[in-house]
C-alpha cells in the first residue's frame, strides 16, 4: 500500500522532474560550460577557459551596466519601502469609500512595465512633457530633464516603478491586518499615542512583510528589462544612463551573437545577486521579528 | 444677586463642550479632510496620466501632440480612427499581435494548469520518501534567476528547430511552475484528510481522488493561477524577443517596445497602441480584482 502510493507520488511528480532536469538543472550546468567556450552560432565553440571572465575586467559595457544596477537597487528600495509602507497604512484607514480608492491606486500594478515604460517616456520629455509643466507651474523654474540626463534617468525609471507600487502595498496590507488588535489595546492601556504604536507595534509586527518585500525587490531589480529595452533602445544619453545589467547580457548574446561571453555575465549577475540576498537573508535575524519565535524562547 | 457663579458655571461648561467636543470633532473632520486630500491626489497620479494619454490618443495627425497647458481629458479631437490604425496597420497590426499573445496564454494555462495540479496534489496529499527534500528543491528553484537558464534553454530550442515558433513560449509551461506548484499545494493542504481517506475506501484510485474530488475543489486557487499568468504572458518582453523573429507572429509587448524605438514613432498612434496594451490587465483587474488581491496577499503572508 504504502509502496503503491509512494510510486504513484513519483508518476504525478514527472512533469515537474522532467523540467527540473531539462529546463533547469540541464541548463545551469551547460550555461556554466558555455561561458567557458567562445560559443558564437557561426563557428564552432572553442575552449576558451576562463577568459571570458578575465575580458569583464576590461569591459566598459560591464562595468557600466553593473553601476546602473546598483545605483538603481540602492535607490529604489528605500524609496519603493518607504512609499508603499506609508501608502499601505493610509489605505489602511476605515473610511467611507476606501475601496474606491484602493482599487484606483492598485489598478497600474497589473500593467506591463513595457506600457508603463512607454507611457512615461512620454509623460517625462524634458521640454514639453506633461511633468515638467505641472512642476513648472508649481513654481519649479529648472525641473529635471528625467530621461536625457545621466543623473535623473535612473530616478525617472523609479517614478515609473512607484506609479505600479501598489503590487507591495497590497502585501504590506495583508500584513496590518494581521496584526491582532490586542497588542493595539494593550498599547492604549499602556498610554501609547499614535506614532508610538506605529513605532513599536506596527512597524516590529510588519518586518515579516518588509523583509519578503526586500528579497522579492532585490530580486526583480537585479533582473530590469522591459523598462531598460523601451527607454535604452534607441541609443544616445540613455543607452549608457540605463543600460541595465540583463539589457547588456542581452545585446552580448543575442545581438552580438556571444553566448559564451553572454554566458560569463549572467554567471556573474547570479553569483552577485545570490551573495546580496545572502546577506540580506543573515542580517534578517537581527531586526525581522516572527510571533512563533518568541514560543520558543 | 451676583451673576458670577452662573456665568462661570456658564463659561466652564462652554469650556467643557469646547474641550471634550468641539476640538476633537474638529481634529476629527481636520484628519479625514487631510486624508480624502491625500487620497484624492494619490488617484489624480495615477488617473491623470491615463487620460492625458487618452487625449493624446484622439488626436488627429494634423494638431500638436503636446499642448501648453497640457489637456488632461478628451474635449475637442475625437479620432477614433487612431485605434483602428493602431490595431489594422499592416506594418504593426496591434490586433494580429493581441491574438498571438492570447494563443501563448492559452497554451501556458493549458500546460500550466496540468502540470502544476498534479505536482501540487503530490506534495499536498501524497507520502512519499524525499517529500521533504523536493519540495525545498521547489523553493529553491524560485529564487534562481531565470538569467543563468536563458542562453542554454535558447540554445536547446534552436537546436531542436523551435526558433521562430511558439514553442518555447509554450512547452515549458507544462513542466510547471514552482511559484504555481507552491501555491496551488498550499491550498489543496488546506482540505481535510478524510476526504481522501474516504474515496480512497470507496475504492477510488489516487488519480481518481486528484480528478474528481481534489482538482474541483482548486477553482478558486486556480482563478488566481490564471489570472496571474494573464498578466504575466501579456507583459512578457524578453521571452518573446529571443524566440519569435517575423512580423506576424510577435506578441502585443514586442510590437510596442519595437514601435517606441526603432521607428519614428506617430505618437498618436504610439498612445493608441498603448492603451490598446493597457485595457485589458485593468479589464481584467477591475473583474478579478478579490483573486488578485488574496491570491498577492496570501504569498505575501506564507513567504
Amino acid at each position: 500500500m504504502e509502496r503503491r502510493e509512494e510510486r504513484v507520488a513519483y508518476l504525478f511528480l514527472l512533469p515537474w522532474l522532467i523540467g527540473l532536469v531539462v529546463f533547469i538543472i540541464g541548463p545551469v550546468i551547460a550555461s556554466l560550460l558555455i561561458s567557458l567556450t567562445d560559443w558564437n552560432l557561426l563557428t564552432p565553440p572553442n575552449w576558451v577557459g576562463l577568459k571570458n571572465y578575465e575580458k569583464m575586467f576590461s569591459d566598459r559595457d560591464f562595468y557600466n551596466s553593473l553601476r546602473v544596477t546598483f545605483r538603481f537597487v540602492i535607490m529604489s528600495l528605500p524609496v519603493y519601502t518607504v512609499v508603499s509602507l506609508s501608502l499601505a497604512l493610509l489605505l489602511n484607514q476605515r473610511i467611507r469609500g476606501m475601496y474606491f480608492f484602493r482599487t484606483v491606486l492598485f489598478m497600474p500594478s497589473v500593467i506591463a512595465g513595457t506600457a508603463v515604460a512607454v507611457l512615461w517616456s512620454i509623460l517625462l520629455n524634458p521640454d514639453v512633457g506633461v511633468v515638467n509643466q505641472v512642476l513648472g507651474s508649481i513654481g519649479i523654474a529648472h525641473p529635471p530633464r528625467w530621461l536625457a540626463s545621466r543623473d535623473w534617468a535612473i530616478p525617472a525609471v523609479i517614478l515609473m516603478g512607484l506609479w505600479g507600487v501598489g503590487g507591495g502595498v497590497i502585501i504590506y496590507l495583508a500584513g496590518l491586518q494581521n496584526i491582532p488588535p490586542h497588542l493595539y489595546e494593550a498599547a492604549t492601556i499602556d498610554g501609547a499615542n499614535s506614532s508610538q504604536k506605529l513605532r513599536f507595534v506596527t512597524l516590529p509586527m510588519l518586518t515579516p512583510s518588509i523583509f519578503f518585500q526586500l528579497i522579492t525587490g532585490l530580486v526583480g531589480a537585479f533582473q530590469v528589462f522591459d523598462v531598460a529595452y523601451v527607454l535604452a533602445g534607441r541609443g544616445g544619453t540613455r543607452a549608457s544612463a540605463l543600460q541595465f545589467y540583463l539589457l547588456n547580457v542581452y545585446e552580448e548574446g543575442f545581438q552580438n551573437g556571444r553566448f559564451g561571453y553572454a554566458s560569463a555575465l549572467s554567471w556573474v549577475l547570479v553569483v552577485i545577486a545570490t551573495v546580496v540576498i545572502l546577506i540580506t537573508f543573515r542580517t534578517s535575524e537581527r531586526w525581522v521579528y516572527y510571533e512563533s519565535e518568541e514560543d520558543k524562547a | 444677586m451676583h451673576s458670577s457663579p452662573s456665568l462661570n458655571q456658564s463659561q466652564n461648561t462652554a469650556l467643557r463642550r469646547l474641550h471634550d467636543d468641539i476640538i476633537p470633532r474638529a481634529r476629527k473632520l481636520l484628519r479625514l479632510l487631510v486624508l480624502y486630500a491625500t487620497l484624492i491626489a494619490l488617484c489624480g497620479f495615477v488617473l491623470l496620466p491615463v487620460s492625458w494619454m487618452l487625449t493624446a490618443a484622439l488626436k488627429p495627425d494634423s494638431v500638436p501632440f503636446f499642448t501648453i497647458p497640457p489637456q488632461w481629458f478628451p474635449s475637442e479631437h475625437f479620432e477614433w480612427r487612431n485605434f483602428e490604425t493602431a490595431l489594422l496597420d499592416p506594418v504593426r497590426p496591434f490586433l494580429r499581435f493581441t491574438l498571438n499573445t492570447l494563443i501563448i496564454f492559452g497554451g501556458n494555462v493549458v500546460g500550466t494548469i496540468f502540470s502544476c495540479t498534479l505536482v501540487a496534489y503530490a506534495f499536498a496529499r501524497l507520502r512519499f520518501r524525499g517529500s521533504g527534500f523536493l519540495f525545498n528543491v521547489l523553493i529553491v528553484t524560485m529564487l534562481i534567476p531565470w538569467q543563468s537558464q536563458m542562453i542554454p534553454q535558447f540554445l536547446l530550442f534552436l537546436e531542436l528547430g523551435w526558433y521562430g515558433t511558439y514553442l518555447p513560449l509554450i512547452v515549458p509551461s507544462f513542466a510547471g511552475n514552482a511559484f504555481f506548484i507552491f501555491l496551488i499545494r498550499q491550498y489543496m493542504r488546506t482540505f481535510p484528510r478524510d476526504l481522501d481517506e474516504a474515496a480512497k475506501i470507496d475504492g477510488c484510485s489516487y488519480f481518481g481522488i486528484f480528478r474528481f474530488i481534489i482538482l474541483p475543489l482548486c477553482r478558486p486557487v486556480l482563478a488566481v493561477v490564471v489570472v496571474f499568468m494573464f498578466l504575466s504572458s501579456w507583459g512578457d518582453l524578453l521571452g518573446p524577443l529571443i524566440y519569435l523573429n517575423n512580423t506576424d507572429q510577435f506578441t502585443i509587448a514586442i510590437g510596442l517596445a519595437n514601435f517606441a524605438t526603432r521607428y519614428s514613432p506617430n505618437t498618436n498612434l504610439l498612445m493608441a497602441a498603448n492603451l490598446v496594451m493597457m485595457i485589458p490587465p485593468i479589464l481584467v483587474f477591475f473583474f478579478a480584482q478579490e483573486q488578485l488581491i488574496g491570491g498577492i496577499a496570501s504569498v505575501g503572508l506564507k513567504g
